[in-house]
């Protein structure tokens, strides 16, 4: 069957977007080198478009893609070879493994992908690298899309992925998926990578392009594909963490880029989709009796999730979701959160007890939410001054434009 | 590869402890060494004496300055270095995960640099020591 070029076209296209970060993950493992096999790949889609119109489009494309892209990568080293014989030993090697059979060579490319991403998110690499490598090498982002979305120079970033891959390199971290024993632990660093991605995009505007808001949409993606990879609970937990909070992504702005809070979002707009699937996540999580951090989160999301109106909410059910969450990971923010719910519950003057605890040990003191969330209680109970003088302080700790609006509005409610 | 092992005390941290403690804590940490040295992990180290003991030289203005102290006035000082051999970094970072030493203290794990390539070079400018 005749097949036109723009059949191939089309159907490269997909791949790429489909197998691209899979086909580069099992070139890192063959040829041992980052940049190496990025032009790989890049060799062997452009092989592929003058090849497979002539020849037809092979029985296993991702696996002839990654053939194709060693046997580039092995031509590139033997021109660079002529200049550093250091180069030929590589070679050598690398086409003594490459007799086995080119229709196996991707048969280990789940665990490639897996490999790749604890590789990009590897605790010895610079935070800030690891977030910018995983979105250029896992998500396949360009260096520029990802600057853009990060409101960042691409030189700045570029300088950031060089540095990471240079320290891959020099440090000699391995190319591998993490033993039983330490995955929990570096699993913590790969969902962080993750859940930060998320909110990247979470606190978004608008722009053209990839906007911030895409990244929320990439992070789900990439939390996707973890689970599907490694159907872990805390995986689970952070997926349904992440569904759950874009489920209100429509309800929780006006038209005028004004923030709308959880109690007075119009509920209609809530994607039904995101939170029943979230919901299930978060059930799946909660069963496996091994979860954390996350699923507990998503757990209080999904209790709002589930109130048909602000007033229906199940309050004792977050104050103990937040109760054993400030076990899990003592942090203050927990505690002023539960504080919150527990306003909720038992009327402000409860919660306003459990703030000032937590301001009397200077804790949370810089934190613009503990103000706010402070000043609204004692608006609830009558208290003008103190409600102005504590939305004032809030105002003074936070630059966020929607966030200012918000509390000068909510300050000259209670002047 | 070679990865050079910094160990990180906090000197007084470590004096106050009670005595028990502190001998259980270095036999624990030297039956350690010992097991590396089995395994041909243990490629050199040397624990150090405390900063009080400790000189440092600095190039300034022309000539060598001499002062009483280590280099860096942190709370946490350089105890000791061990060289380790591992596969990888992810291999370094088990082992010295496991060595009791990381309880008193931070490790700083770096790899080795080669510097042959530097040296061969120098050789050469200097009119071919090997020649």
């Amino acid at each position: 069957m005749e097949i036109t070029i723009k059949q191939v076209r089309e159907s490269l296209d997909a791949l790429y977007r489909a197998e691209s970060h899979r086909i580069l993950a099992a070139l890192i493992r063959l040829l041992g080198d980052f940049d190496l096999a990025e032009d790989a790949v890049h060799d062997a889609f452009a092989a592929a478009l003058e090849r497979w119109p002539r020849d037809g489009v092979p029985a296993n494309p991702r696996a002839w893609l990654v053939s194709a892209g060693r046997f580039k990568a092995i031509d590139a080293l033997r021109r660079r070879a002529r200049f550093d014989a250091a180069q030929g030993k590589i070679i050598e090697q690398l086409e003594r493994a490459a007799d086995g059979a080119a229709d196996r060579l991707d048969e280990r490319v789940e665990d490639d992908c897996l490999r790749l991403i604890f590789t990009c998110c590897h605790p010895a690499l610079a935070p800030e690298g690891r977030l910018a490598l995983t979105l250029r090498e896992v998500c396949g982002l360009t260096t520029e899309e990802i600057a853009r979305a990060f409101l960042m120079s691409a030189p700045t970033l570029a300088q950031r992925i060089v540095r990471a891959k240079a320290k891959i390199r020099e440090s000699g971290i391995p190319y591998q998926v993490p033993s039983v024993e330490e995955l929990p632990e570096r699993l913590v660093t790969v969902l962080q990578v993750v859940y930060l991605v998320f909110n990247e995009g979470y606190s978004a505007t608008s722009g053209a392009l990839l906007t911030r808001a895409d990244l929320s949409a990439e992070a789900i993606r990439l939390g996707r594909l973890l689970l599907e990879l490694l159907p872990e609970p805390e995986v689970m937990g952070l997926l349904g963490l992440m569904l759950l909070q874009e489920s209100r992504c429509e309800a929780r702005t006006s038209p005028t880029g004004e923030l709308i809070l959880l109690e007075h979002q119009d509920r209609a707009l809530w994607n039904r989709e995101q939170i029943g699937e979230g919901i299930a996540l978060v059930e799946r999580a909660l069963v496996s009796r091994r979860f954390g951090p996350y699923t507990l989160q998503a757990a209080i999301a999904a209790v709002h999730s589930e109130a048909a109106k602000a007033e229906a909410t199940d309050w004792p059910q977050i104050v103990a979701l937040y109760s054993i969450l400030a076990r899990v990971e003592p942090s203050p923010v927990v505690e002023l959160n539960r504080a919150v719910a527990v306003a909720m519950r038992d009327g402000p003057e409860a919660g306003l007890g459990l703030i000032d605890a937590i301001f009397a040990r200077g804790e949370l003191t810089d934190y613009h939410f503990a103000h706010s969330a402070r000043a609204d209680l004692c608006r609830r109970l009558g208290r003008g001054v103190e409600a102005r003088a504590a939305y004032e302080r809030a105002l003074a700790l936070t630059q966020q434009e929607p966030e200012r609006r918000f509390l000068g509005k909510r300050l000259s409610e209670v002047s | 590869m070679k990865y050079i092992c910094l160990g990180y005390i906090e000197p007084n941290k470590f004096d106050d402890l009670p005595e028990a403690e502190r001998n259980a804590m270095m036999d624990e940490c030297f039956s350690y060494d010992d097991e590396l040295r089995k395994n041909g992990q243990f490629a050199g180290g040397h624990a150090l004496q405390g900063p009080q003991a400790a000189a440092t030289l600095r190039w300034q203005d022309g000539k060598v300055v001499i002062a009483d102290g280590p280099y860096a006035e942190t709370k946490e000082q350089l105890g000791g270095i061990l060289i380790l051999e591992a596969q990888d970094l992810n291999h370094a970072i088990q082992i010295m995960s496991k060595h009791p030493g990381v309880k008193a203290g931070p490790f700083e794990i770096r790899p080795a640099a080669d510097v042959g390539e530097m040296i061969r070079e120098s050789e050469q400018r200097r009119g071919g020591v090997n020649a």
